[in-house]
């Protein structure tokens, strides 16, 4: 079972690498039963938007 | 072909030293690739009047500086003093022993209307400004320069695991500081 300090790690790295499907199943199970990781992830998306903007935002 | 008017290039000259700063975070190396930009434009003026958006122009001839620059320095090891770049620190207080969350994230309310918000911005880059130095790097290449993992790692010479380890600290530190700085979960 995945802990919530490699959650994020894998979370993180499917913004970097493609994950595998073993991989992808571990973070759905996780995420079903953990709110803080829902939050991380929505978070982490909403992070790389604003990055994304801040070109346009200077 | 006209020239192209100083007037018009010390506008954007200003938006190219921002967007420079926040990838070298350095004003004098900033100062220096956005005056080889402006130079390159110079010289290829034609090329310049023909642009519907000089701007965008401007940024791609600058990325490009800012890449020489950082592939010069990563085979210059010396030049990249390690400032504290271990943030495994950070990355250890946010989790207990046994992996869990020392204190899980909450929601954050409405955080697109933030991307409206100019305060916003200013922490948003506060916050960039507050990673060490080639976490912060490594980070706006990735996601503000679009780069590739595997392009990163060959720019900063270093491996592809240890990249996703840096932009994942990147993150983690950023989102923490966004928490306690704008989405008002301060503890």
């Amino acid at each position: 079972m995945l802990d919530c300090k490699h959650n994020t790690e894998l979370l993180s790295q499917s913004c970097d690498r493609p994950i595998t499907l073993r991989e992808r199943m571990a973070m759905r199970m996780h995420l079903l039963m953990c709110r803080g990781c829902r939050n991380f992830e929505k978070q982490l998306a909403f992070i790389r938007k604003a990055a994304r903007e801040l070109p346009r935002k200077l | 072909m006209s020239a192209i008017d100083p007037e018009t290039l010390q506008q954007h000259r200003s938006y190219l030293l921002r967007y420079a700063m926040l990838q070298l975070r350095d004003p004098h190396l900033a100062e220096d690739v956005v005056q080889e930009t402006l130079i390159a434009a110079i010289e290829s003026q034609a090329k310049f009047a023909a642009q519907s958006s000089p701007r965008t122009w401007l940024v791609g001839i600058l990325k490009h500086k800012i890449m020489d620059l950082l592939r010069k320095r990563a085979r210059e090891p010396q030049l990249d003093v390690a400032d504290g770049e271990d943030e495994s620190e950070l990355v250890d207080a946010l989790f207990k022993a046994n992996g869990r969350w020392a204190d899980p994230p909450q929601t954050w309310a409405d955080p697109e209307q933030s991307l409206e918000n100019a305060n916003f911005w200013n922490v948003f880059e506060q916050c960039n400004q507050r990673m060490p130095l080639n976490t912060a790097r490594a980070f706006m290449m990735r996601e503000f320069m679009d780069m590739s993992t595997e392009e990163i790692c060959q720019e900063l010479a270093i491996s592809t695991t240890n990249c996703w380890v840096i932009l994942h600290r990147a993150r983690l530190a950023l989102r923490e500081c966004l928490d306690l700085n704008w989405f008002g979960n301060a503890r």
